[in-house]
């Protein structure tokens, strides 16, 4: 079963901030999740339900605002919340690399892209100067950009939005990580150039034999992408399962209204269905279920945590009462 | 639905100057619209869609009179609403309203909530005070927020609730036409279908017009009667909506189509990946706009400009080889 092993495992991480009022926010709050090599998961939710947060936490780069509050995070074997912050620097970049939602934050404007690339390449492959140059290059044509050579010695702002987005994925990739985590690598991009990005990625995974992370809130984008879906809501994770299981199968209350509320291009949708209300404020979750005050289930018992069970091989839900989510098909989500 | 348009569009140009050097002299144009002509009947929905860039909340703002056409006729109810003086537009504003992506950065945040809604009734001296005060606490209501909320700040509010007021600030100038500048887009993906399913409920209440922006072509197909395409500040694609997804003439509307990602692993489609980028509007292409990108283009499309055209009924199309590129079968 030795292949079998995960590359990387989050264990029950927990990652809160600080508020000026000493406020606790439980941004992250027992996740668990592993990732095998060479396949993509995704991790969904919506916007603050502590995916960034998740993904920055296991580069370890949380602001100083905030604290790894507890749990595990082990690349092949060893927790990286154990280490130095030298030696991880050495995992940043070279084992596990991040491509974000906005090129720009990623991209420095007053250096080449060509600087840029090399320096991770220096400092990784310890590679001299006109080879890591000649690297560089490679790398912008390994991400589809034409005339690699001369586009080394632009600046940022002279690339298109796409252009700049396969730069950076290109600085991501240019020393081979294991791990790529993509944050919303897409969301800022039109369809049709999200349509190229996304192909790229698929085929640099494939060409590379990477772990992909792909963060995202477009179910869209899983669905053409991922073999594994991690739903989180408000800082847990609430349920897990092969692509298959989530779309087709869901058990999670949660999930299953966002699939049946979400427009779709390929159907006419009379009426779409409804969550009722909003995500709720991080600084007060509600105690139990943190979805209870959304959920058509939802009773006395949901006051209480949920367990986190695994209810069909490899599929895992977190609600007390998943086996009750066939009633929404005909009750639909009003309550 | 009668037959006489609500509003007409014609040869709409809209071109921003770039300036450049210590003079601040104008050196070249942003083609942002660039003669674009279309007619919206009461009660539907007209969707407008493309990419980011291609004019679409510039030809929102025009009609509003937001800005100067820099050419170009825009009719409302009949009458022309682009040549009237400043002073005259009083009435339009109250027919016209728009409804903005932004809900946290369209809305005063110094203004309680009530006061918001009330605020262009007063303006234009709709009825009495207690009468306005009476129909602000009615629209929160309608909009599904609620008496409650009428003297909170926006700043208490999700962006999903800010929206609401957004709207419900719209319609209390009982207006005819809406337009909708991505209403739904920096909303929550859980609250989305609720925003959708209000504006629709209005519509029907109120007996609303839309035309409705949005570079999301699943939400379109949920809201929208018609679908206007837009490339490069030129419309290339009108059509009713359940045709324009079923059978998309123009090569640009069909790739769109092909690269909208569907919520569904078993879904397939011949993906079509355009190359390259969407040019730029200060130099577009000659002949046709799109043929850089374009996977069926012929010499002819860089010469020669493709005018937009009604080939089947109520089925307008700009391109030289309408129907020659599919996203359906291998
Ligand atoms: N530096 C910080 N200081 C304080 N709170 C933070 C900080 N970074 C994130 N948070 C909070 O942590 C929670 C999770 O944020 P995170 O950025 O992980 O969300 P996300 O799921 O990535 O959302 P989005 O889809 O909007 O990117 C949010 O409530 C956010 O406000
Ligand atoms: N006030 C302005 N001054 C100069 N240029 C402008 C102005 N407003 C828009 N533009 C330019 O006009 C073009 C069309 O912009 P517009 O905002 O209408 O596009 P859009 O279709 O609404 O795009 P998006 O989907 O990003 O909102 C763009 O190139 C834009 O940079
Ligand atoms: S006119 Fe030519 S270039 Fe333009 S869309 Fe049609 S086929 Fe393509
Ligand atoms: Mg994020
Ligand atoms: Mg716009």
């Amino acid at each position: 079963m030795k292949e079998n092993t995960p590359l990387l495992q989050v264990q029950d991480l927990k990652v809160y901030f600080y508020t000026e009022e000493k406020e606790e926010l439980r941004a992250v709050d027992g996740v668990s999740f592993y990732l095998k090599e060479g396949e993509t998961i995704a991790l969904v939710g919506e916007s603050g339900c502590g995916k960034s947060v998740t993904s920055l936490a296991i580069l370890r780069l949380i602001d100083s605002d905030g604290k790894i509050q507890g749990g595990k995070i082990i690349l092949r074997g060893r927790d990286l919340l154990s280490l130095s912050e030298k030696e991880m620097r050495e995992i940043r970049g070279r084992d596990i690399s991040m491509i974000f939602q906005e090129p720009s934050s990623a991209l420095n404007p007053v250096y080449t892209v060509g600087d840029q690339i090399m320096e991770a390449i220096i400092l990784h492959q310890k590679l001299p100067r006109p080879q890591a140059r000649k690297a560089a290059e490679e790398a912008l044509r390994l991400v589809g950009i034409p005339e690699a050579r001369k586009r080394l010695d632009e600046y940022p702002h002279e690339l298109s939005g796409g252009m700049k987005q396969r730069a950076m994925i290109a600085m991501a990739l240019s020393c081979h990580p294991k791990v790529l985590i993509a944050d919303e690598p897409t969301t800022s991009l039109d369809v049709t150039i999200q349509a190229q990005i996304l192909e790229l990625i698929a085929e640099l995974q494939h060409r590379l034999n990477m772990g992909v992370i792909l963060i995202t809130h477009d179910l869209g984008v899983v669905a053409g992408m991922a073999e594994r879906v991690v739903i989180m809501y408000a800082g847990k994770v609430v349920e897990e399962g092969s692509r298959w299981d989530i779309f087709h199968h869901s058990f999670h209350p949660y999930t299953w209204g966002l699939l049946h509320s979400i427009p779709r291009l390929d159907i006419k949708q009379e009426k779409l269905a409804i969550i009722p209300g909003a995500v709720p404020d991080p600084l007060n979750f509600p105690s139990g279920c943190r979805f209870r005050n959304r959920c058509p289930l939802a009773d006395e018992l949901c006051l209480t945590e949920p367990q986190w069970r695994e209810i069909e091989s490899q599929h895992y839900v977190y609600c007390h009462h998943y086996s009750q989510v066939e009633v929404l098909k005909t009750r639909g989500f009003e309550r | 639905m009668n037959d006489t348009p609500l509003l007409q569009v014609q040869n709409l140009k809209q071109y921003f100057p770039i300036r450049a050097g210590v003079l601040r002299k104008i050196v070249d144009w942003v083609k942002a619209v660039d003669g674009v002509s279309f007619e919206v009947s009461p009660g539907e929905t007209l969707g407008v869609v493309g990419e980011s860039g291609c004019g679409k909340s510039t030809l929102g703002m025009s009609i509003m009179r937001l800005y100067e056409p820099t050419e170009g006729k825009v009719f409302f109810q009949g009458q022309e609403i682009s040549s009237l003086q400043s002073s005259q537009l009083k009435n339009i504003r109250r027919d016209i309203q728009m409804i903005f992506q932004d809900p946290f950065t369209s809305l005063d945040p110094r203004m309680h909530v009530g006061p918001i809604i009330e605020e262009g009734m007063k303006v234009h001296h709709l009825a009495s005070l207690p009468e306005i005060r009476r129909r602000a606490l009615d629209l929160l209501e309608k909009v599904g927020l609620g008496a409650e909320y009428f003297s909170r700040y926006p700043h208490e509010f999700s962006g999903g609730q800010r929206q609401r007021i957004g709207i419900a600030r719209a319609l209390a100038l009982s207006p005819r036409l809406i337009v909708a500048d991505e209403p739904v887009s920096s909303l929550d993906v859980s609250v989305r279908s609720q925003i959708l399913n209000l504006l629709k409920d209005l519509k029907k209440e109120y007996q609303l017009t839309y035309i409705f922006i949005s570079h999301d072509l699943a939400v379109v197909r949920q809201v929208c009667n018609r679908v206007m395409v837009m490339y490069l500040g030129k419309v290339v694609e009108i059509a009713e909506g359940e045709v324009f997804f079923s059978t998309p003439y123009h090569p640009y509307s069909v790739a769109l189509i092909s690269a909208v990602p569907v919520p569904d692993p078993d879904y397939e489609v011949k993906r079509i990946i355009l190359s390259g980028d969407v040019p730029s509007p200060i130099n577009p292409p000659e002949g046709c706009r799109f043929h850089t990108r374009c996977p069926v283009a012929q010499e002819i499309c860089q010469q020669v400009e493709p005018v937009l055209e009604q080939k089947e009924k109520n089925h307008w199309v700009a391109c030289h080889f309408p129907g020659s590129l599919s996203y359906k079968g291998q």
